[in-house]
């Protein structure tokens, strides 16, 4: 056993509600500069639609993630040998038209303008050529709210997969939005998959990042990762990448995507895994296994055997009772209402996903079959399809789905009988019953899901830094690097060196 | 420092860490420097709380980071007053749009000095060297016909230059006072909508136009986000539920609000409670985002929820009042609602018989004290008429009985009977009015009535509001008439009924009817429903508000937490009201103000009414409406002169000269002045400036937009506007030869165009408003200025605060008009001295102008029937003292008026403690003058502070004041309500520390103690108040005569106007490929507030960039569109060019051009007149609904944003088509 502390995120799709506050945020902070225009750390994408970049999860084109070839895992794309071969040209990688072309408007003419025939305007411009355009072609979310129709839509992988499921007509219509950040997976294939080891994953958080000073811009990350989540900074000739808001972290804040969430559908908090169980979890034959090979490398924080071994491994005991509060565990783990985004591609992501629920259909108009308890719909009858979520959420398997669908619905009627009454008690115990849950589970999802505090949403330990440096010192010498003296009283970190 | 050792820590990584995992991951040692510089990003120099003035409602509060000295970013506070244990709490409040504004900071977009357009400052220039002073100079401009046709002309044509602070103060004041001098100073207006998002830049310019006279305008009815329906039924303009109650409801329809789009920080309460057990419902035509949430879609065709409601009431009263007994629902009906008030029978020569109007005390009895103003019931206990307290009368008869006690001073009590179905002594056969296929329909259904005896002896047949409501939609009760069988029926108002109209299938209308009204009845009235704009910017939103409000009235939702109506339409919940009020009007100086409707305004001044529809009903109706046959213009200028509405310009004369005329006649007291103008009008020597609106004398002369984008989007009939107010290019098509003319508004010709002499935008962005202004002029954002802000959505007020000091030189709004307000007072030294001014005003809402007119019959003095007494049957009038020298004076302290108490919505609050407060707060100010030794307002903290100390809402002193005021009136004991806070005492650096929680005052009607949530009426239900109408309760039956001649006594369906893009005799579009007629509709959008942060980078990037429009994709494939092709929109109002976005989310039939893109960016022209594309409002023109122009009745009483006719655009018809070339206008 190794254990190891992961901060991972819990995204309650159910309460998203597509504003793209995230992706504004978050852009905002890291990535509104030269070079990094389409790089969206966060974006939100209205599902089912193509995604960002387009076709992202089209792993047969992009070749990202890893596969199992004769019981062994290796990366999609080929190994060494291979990437030395397309070191110069990576025909996996997607291009400007997959992203979009960033564009601007000529706004000082509005100021400006001479005096002229006509009110003046300003004019798309290309934000890379400079040059006017007529108009945008495609953007990072130019399909947002089903905008594009069946065209746009069609062009979701999954859709094309599904199709006997999915119609594209008013009356069936059904949308949710899934947002979407780096994995900060257990089994990183864009760690894997670069020639300068500018990828790593930290040791004491399991934020992944890029080395800015190692990155020889090579860019086989971008490809490598399945989710699409490595950017190339066109302008510093390296890769950025979603960094988990590492800087509030370490300081116990939420990162921005989720302090800002105004659905409140974010949850952060620790898990501890065993670090030596990671490859076997992403070797598992069967893709629908790998939901349940993932959940077995996480280990109980509530086990006297687990606190021992994590002591042992240097976590202290905040990060332990992170981890017992940890809402990630709660959601993922043990109410397993929470599930990887396309386990199937092996990397063991650490961003989980609870799946929506949905209208019933239209067509329905039998009252019996209509809802459960007289007011709460069905998970049958639901809008969305339970293949699509199925697809997205656990590779394939609707039965996973269908149980998590289940456990919500029995939520809401179990809390509408305790709060208004008058539901049938036999057909609320047989929905406790097929959802396998109890009422005091169920309480305790619907506080956390529907109360939800920020200290319940977020329970972030600050960063370990008694570990490493000479603190006595660092105090006051830090931002002040350059000033301190490299003389004078020597230190016990200087000692060290 | 780390880096001196670069290349030892680079070589030290070559050595292996150790290998774990089945040698499948290395435990490196390698340096991590490179995560600095991440951590550097996030390390800033402060952080600021500010907020957004975007009338969006959310009222966020924000926290603006501030590193190396510049605004780089900004995320929400979390900080906000709990809402207790078990609660969801308001964090974090704030959506992408808000995220986005610090790119306005330092952006391309940016106003950062003051700019004028050259022609105008080049003439300027000229003219003011040669004059002798500034305000000749520019009289010698204006009245240059050829100078000033240089400069209006260049309007919209770019070719702005950078000028002084200084030339432009003295441009502005100088026009201000030739305008005052040669027309009235009502020729200056100024138009800044929803002071609640940032009430002391909105202050800033009001306080200056209330000072000199100027014109005011309204802006909630006049954007429709006013629901006539609210003062219709509630006496009150809006008061809702703050978002966090949605967490109580148990059952909530969405009903046309788009809450995760538009109230996107309060959504999660919706969302949250759902794990909470209740039950959601999305009705919406299109697969909105709000249906994601919902358990159940149905899907109402646009503009037919009416129908949809009254199928929805046809089956809670015939299921939980017929079938059963509800005894809570039967409880509230009776105490709190009209449904057991007596409503008259009239029968006409015909024979046929009509519901006609509440049966009053003065009817059978006499000289009870204002009898005309009480209504009657029947009391089961007695069996005989009785009079409860509570209805208009009590409100103002001196007495304390204005209340909703049921049990009298003789300890008796009155059971108010709801129905004479079983004591009838007659089923009269009543003709109630059926709109939904044909308009003058009738249906004819019995109805159990009762025979009385009035004071004269004569037998008046009456029945209850609540047996009419029966008869009227349809309820069988075994009574003859044209009932429905069953719910299969397709007579109204059937759930088979609504089926066939609304597309909605009538086994769910049935089932969410019936659901909710059980919800209601186990939880005491938690089901709720939210509305919006999608359901109230219609022509007759009050009927389908009407319509909807009957389910929550009829389950007793209303007045109870986590029941009733949720609507949330503009921001315009300023909580701390009553001393807002005194400084926004410089009331504390002289009153009244001059406020007109806004809606009214822009009607005549863009002249719209030029380009009306007649409605085809040559064939008399079996309902035959009379007023519906008049001019909405003529029923305007008779609402005017009747004082149900205001008008400004008032009349063609100034009205400062009417003053001295009467004065130089002989008139001494304001009494014979008065006197003396009324004669004039009488005898028709004054003339009113609204039927001649198109006379020079009566233009808007100098127009004032701040906070706003009036012509880039909330300006409806936007061509209008560029034609006849601004004087531009224009791409109207509608020709008013061929339109319906008015008979009393004289408007011959073409209309005049340019009608504005100075057009003036503040603002710190270029909008389409800035660019049809002559003069630009830099603001400080709203991370640079002080201010505050509340909304109805939380209960808490918080401020804005400057994380910099504005840049360039912007300055802040109050900044601004006090400097306007300086160089006036100078240039008024010489001008304008000191004089007198005639003020007109209209009968107002919450003053005894709302008892003017008994018995809601019309009564034109003009035609002699009756005498035109000022104040009754006529607007009053009052003569107001224009210091203009000391405007500046007045402008920067607080007047001695406030010594005299103040308050609103008929409560006082004492002045001379106020007073004495304010000079301790503010300080008082040293400036040599008139207000020396005042209470000082220079600056905006000041201005802040004084609003905060003068508001039961944010000074617990003021509440209890208030509380005790409204003792006084009802008897009734409500000091309590605020007892425990009467030591709260907020001031700007209380709100900086935390947003703070309002407290209940009464001027609003919500409970706030004990962490409970705001939820309106709680007060009237639990306190006894009544509501501000008629009969004191909630109504269903409005008995104006205007009302029931347009058959709108009680809620029902009207279906949407449907106009044809173009008259028949008009010229209209040459055709070019194929092209489709559509319904077309602006819904809030999700890229932007209005067109605020539609421009920024961000929110361009995450859609598509501007401007767009949605449509069905097999309608786009049947014009041959492809997605996001260039299209152009058109019909007689205008042409816009967009880009189309096909989607299946939407049906057929109906385009989406969501609200407010403004044409700023990426618009090509159309190719129908070669001009650059129009706004979202270039299709839309507004027209005036008749009944919303009552006035001097009861809760049908005009009040500034309060009630009036609204400014819908939701009727509108246009075509769509392939737009082929892009032509960019490059020339």
């Amino acid at each position: 056993m190794r254990i190891k502390a992961q901060v991972a995120m819990v995204m309650h799709l159910d309460k998203c509600i597509g504003c793209h506050t995230c992706s504004v945020t978050c852009k905002n902070t890291w990535t509104n500069r030269p070079g990094t225009e389409y790089m969206w750390f966060n974006n939100v994408e209205t599902r089912p639609g193509p995604g960002y970049p387009k076709r992202w999860e089209d792993t047969g084109h992009y070749k990202g993630g890893w596969v199992l070839k004769n019981g062994k895992l290796q990366l999609k794309a080929g190994g060494p040998i291979s990437k030395l071969i397309n070191i110069f040209y990576n025909p996996d990688m997607a291009s400007m038209d997959n992203y979009y072309e960033p564009w601007t408007y000529d706004y000082d003419n509005l100021i400006h303008s001479p005096k002229r025939e006509n009110l003046p305007v300003g004019r798309p411009q290309s934000q890379i050529t400079g040059k006017y355009i007529d108009k945008p072609e495609w953007g990072p979310n130019w399909d947002d709210d089903l905008a594009g129709g069946s065209e746009t839509t069609s062009m979701d992988p999954t859709v094309e997969k599904l199709q006997e499921h999915i119609s594209m007509e008013y009356e069936k219509t059904f949308m949710m939005y899934l947002p979407r950040i780096c994995e900060h997976c257990l089994n990183p294939s864009c760690v894997a998959s670069c020639p300068s080891g500018a990828l790593y994953k930290r040791d004491e958080d399991g934020v992944v990042l890029v080395d800015q000073e190692a990155c020889r811009g090579w860019r086989f990350c971008m490809s490598g990762c399945p989710y699409h989540k490595v950017y190339y900074n066109w302008n510093t000739h390296k890769a950025e990448k979603c960094n988990f808001c590492y800087p509030r972290t370490e300081a116990g804040l939420p990162t921005i995507c989720s302090e800002t969430c105004v659905g409140r559908i974010r949850y952060i908090g620790v898990v501890l895994y065993d670090a030596d169980k990671v490859k076997a979890a992403a070797s598992v034959e069967d893709p629908k296994d790998l939901y349940e090979s993932q959940l077995s490398v996480f280990l109980d924080p509530f086990d006297p055997e687990v606190i021992k071994e994590a002591k042992k491994a240097g976590i202290n005991n905040e990060w332990i009772e992170g981890a017992q509060n940890s809402p990630v565990y709660k959601m993922a783990m043990k109410w397993k209402i929470a599930l990887p985004l396309h386990a199937e591609y092996r990397t063991l992501p650490m961003v989980w996903y609870v799946p929506p629920l949905s209208p019933i259909m239209n067509h329905i108009t039998n009252e019996e079959e209509l809802s459960t308890d007289g007011y709460i719909p069905a998970v049958d009858q639901m809008r969305i399809p339970i293949q699509y979520l199925a697809s997205i959420l656990a590779a394939d398997d609707t039965e996973v789905i269908r149980n998590v669908l289940l456990k919500l619905t029995a939520m809401r009627v179990h809390m509408r009988g305790k709060t208004v009454g008058g539901i049938d008690e036999f057909r609320q115990s047989e929905l406790l019953k097929e959802a396998n849950t109890t009422p005091e589970e169920i309480e305790d999802m619907a506080r956390l899901l529907g109360v939800a505090k920020y200290n319940e949403r977020f329970v972030i330990p600050t960063g370990r830094r008694e570990m490493d440096d000479d603190l006595y010192a660092k105090q006051g010498i830090c931002s002040l690097e350059d000033l301190a003296p490299p003389e004078g009283i020597v230190t016990n970190m200087q000692r060290r060196r | 420092m780390r880096s001196k050792n670069k290349l030892f820590e680079a070589l030290k990584h070559i050595k292996p860490g150790e290998k774990i995992n089945d040698n499948w991951t290395e435990e490196s040692k390698r340096p991590r420097d490179s995560e600095d510089i991440y951590r550097r990003r996030w390390q800033h120099d402060k952080i600021v709380r500010s907020t957004h003035g975007v009338n969006c409602t959310g009222s966020c509060s924000w926290k603006i980071y501030v590193k190396d000295g510049i605004i780089t970013s900004e995320t929400q506070q979390t900080d906000y007053p709990s809402t207790g244990d078990d609660f969801p709490e308001y964090e974090p409040r704030g959506c992408p749009r808000g995220a986005s504004f610090s790119w306005y900071s330092y952006s391309p977009i940016r106003v950062k000095y003051p700019y004028i357009r050259s022609d105008l400052y080049e003439l300027w220039k000229q003219e003011r060297s040669k004059a002798s002073d500034a305000v000749q100079a520019w009289e010698t401009i204006v009245s240059d016909p050829q100078k000033r046709e240089k400069y209006v002309k260049a309007r919209g044509k770019g070719g702005f230059v950078r000028a002084t602070w200084e030339d432009m103060c003295e441009i502005i004041a100088s026009a201000s006072i030739h305008t005052i001098k040669k027309y009235g100073p009502d020729r200056i207006a100024g138009f800044s909508p929803i002071p609640a998002m940032s009430m002391i830049s909105y202050a800033a310019g009001t306080r200056f136009l209330s000072l000199i006279g100027g014109t005011i305008l309204s802006f909630y009815d006049w954007y429709a986000d006013l629901p006539p329906a609210s003062p219709q039924v509630w006496g009150e303009q809006t008061d809702v539920p703050e978002s966090a109650d949605w967490y109580n409801s148990k059952y909530f329809i969405i009903w046309g609000t788009n809450l995760p789009q538009t109230r996107t920080p309060d959504a999660h309460f919706m969302v949250e409670a759902r794990y909470n057990g209740t039950k959601v419902v999305g009705v919406s035509p299109d697969y909105a985002e709000y249906e994601k949430f919902a358990d159940i879609w149905l899907p109402a065709r646009a503009g037919t929820d009416a129908a949809l409601a009254m199928a929805m009431t046809h089956v809670i009263l015939k299921e939980f009042y017929v079938e059963k007994e509800t005894h809570y629902f039967t409880s509230y009906a009776k105490k709190f609602t009209d449904l057991p008030f007596l409503v008259t029978i009239e029968e006409n020569e015909d024979g046929k018989m009509r519901s006609d109007r509440f049966l009053r005390s003065s009817d059978i009895q006499k000289d009870l004290s204002l009898g005309e103003w009480k209504t009657l019931v029947w009391n089961e206990l007695t069996n005989l008429l009785e009079t409860p307290n509570g209805s208009m009368g009590f409100r103002w008869d001196g007495s304390n009985q204005w209340n909703l006690e049921l049990n009298k001073e003789d300890g008796s009590s009155i059971d108010p009977r709801l129905s004479f179905i079983d004591h009838s002594d007659e089923i009269a056969m009543v003709e109630f009015p059926y709109f939904a296929e044909k308009s003058g329909n009738t249906l004819t259904r019995g109805v159990p009535v009762k025979n009385i005896k009035d004071i004269n002896g004569k037998t008046l047949k009456v029945t209850t509001v609540y047996d009419l409501m029966m008869a009227h939609t349809g309820v069988d009760r075994g009574l003859a008439g044209d009932y429905p069988k069953d719910y299969n029926d397709p007579k109204p108002y059937t759930p088979a009924w609504q089926e066939s109209i609304t597309g909605v299938s009538k086994n769910h209308v049935t089932q969410v009817a019936r659901e909710f009204a059980d919800n209601a009845e186990r939880t005491k009235g938690k089901s709720m429903i939210a509305m919006g704009g999608g359901t109230n910017h219609w022509y007759h939103s009050d009927h389908i508000y009407r319509a909807i409000l009957n389910l929550v009235l009829l389950t007793g939702s209303q007045g109870v937490n986590g029941g009733g109506w949720a609507h949330y339409v503009g921001q315009e919940k300023v909580r701390p009201q009553e001393g807002w009020q005194q400084v926004a009007f410089a009331n504390d100086w002289q009153k009244p103000p001059r406020l007109q409707n806004g809606t009214s305004y822009f009607y005549f001044v863009t002249d719209q009414f030029r380009y009306e529809t007649k409605p085809d009903q040559e064939v008399k109706t079996d309902w035959a409406s009379k007023y519906d046959q008049m001019h909405p213009a003529d029923l305007n200028a008779l609402a005017v002169r009747l004082g149900w509405l205001p008008s400004f310009p008032q009349f063609s004369q100034n009205s400062i000269n009417l003053v001295k005329e009467s004065r130089e006649r002989g008139a001494k007291t304001e009494q014979e002045i008065i006197e003396d103008v009324v004669k004039q009008i009488k005898n028709e020597h004054i003339e009113w400036a609204i039927e001649n609106p198109d006379d020079p004398r009566n233009f808007p002369r100098v127009f004032f937009n701040w906070r706003s984008n009036l012509l880039g989007d909330s300006g409806k009939g936007h061509e209008f506007f560029v034609k006849h107010l601004v004087g531009g290019d224009n791409q109207v098509m509608a020709e008013p030869e061929n339109s319906w003319k008015p008979e009393t508004v004289k408007a011959e010709g073409e209309g005049p165009t340019g009608k504005a002499d100075l057009l003036v935008s503040v603002d710190f962005r270029m909008t389409s408003s800035g660019l049809f202004s002559d003069i630009v002029l830099p603001a400080a954002t709203w991370y640079e200025k002080y201010d505050i802000s509340s909304t109805d959505m939380h209960p808490f007020v918080h401020p804005f605060n400057a994380a910099v000091s504005p840049p360039w030189e912007a300055k802040s709004d109050w900044n601004t008009f006090r400097e306007i307000s300086r160089v006036f007072s100078e240039l008024a030294e010489k001008h304008l001295p000191a004089t007198e001014d005639l003020v007109m005003s209209p009968l107002a809402h919450d003053t005894e102008g709302e008892i003017a007119q008994s018995l809601g019959k019309i009564k034109d003095w003009r035609k002699g029937e009756v005498e035109p007494i000022p104040g009754k049957t006529m607007p009053s009038f009052k003569v107001v003292p224009r210091d203009y020298p000391n405007v500046y004076q007045k402008m920067t302290t607080i007047g001695d008026l406030i010594k005299k108490g103040y308050g609103g919505k008929g409560v006082t609050i004492p002045g001379e403690p106020v007073h004495d407060e304010l000079s301790a707060r503010l300080g008082t100010s040293s400036r040599e003058g008139i207000g020396k030794g005042n209470p000082d307002l220079y600056t905006d903290k000041q201005a802040i502070n004084a609003i905060l100390l003068m508001s039961g809402a944010t000074n617990g002193k003021r509440a209890v004041a208030g509380w005790k005021s409204l003792e006084a009136k009802t008897g009734q004991k409500l000091e309590e309500i605020a007892k425990a806070r009467e030591e709260d005492d907020y001031t700007l650096e209380d709100l900086t520390i935390q947003p703070r929680t309002a407290i209940s005052t009464p001027v609003w009607s919500g409970l706030e103690k004990d962490h409970r949530r705001y939820s309106p009426f709680t007060v009237n239900t639990e306190y006894n108040i009544p509501w501000r109408t008629l009969t004191g309760r909630q109504s269903f039956y409005m008995d104006h005569e205007m009302m029931l001649d347009f058959g709108e006594g009680l809620p029902l369906y009207l279906p949407p106007l449907n106009y044809d893009p173009f008259l028949k005799k008009e010229k209209g579009v040459e055709e070019s490929g194929k092209s489709l007629t559509v319904r077309y509709l602006t819904p809030h959008q999700k890229w932007g507030i209005h067109t605020m942060f539609t421009d920024t980078t961000n929110m361009s990037t995450l859609f598509r960039g501007w401007q767009t429009i949605w449509m069905n994709e097999e309608d786009g494939a049947s014009i041959d569109l492809k997605d996001n092709d260039f299209v152009e929109v058109y019909n007689r109002n205008g042409a816009i060019a967009a880009r189309v976005v096909l989607t299946y989310r939407i049906p057929k039939g109906m385009v989406y051009m969501y609200h407010a893109q403004d044409r700023t960016l990426g618009v090509p022209a159309t190719s129908i007149n070669k001009q650059r594309g129009g706004t979202h409002n270039s299709v839309t023109r507004i027209t005036l609904k008749p009944t919303h122009m009552i006035g001097g009745y009861s809760q049908l009483s005009y009040g500034f944003n309060y009630y009036g006719p609204t400014g819908h655009q939701r009727d509108t018809v246009a075509v769509i088509r392939a737009l082929k070339e892009v032509d960019w206008l490059e020339n």
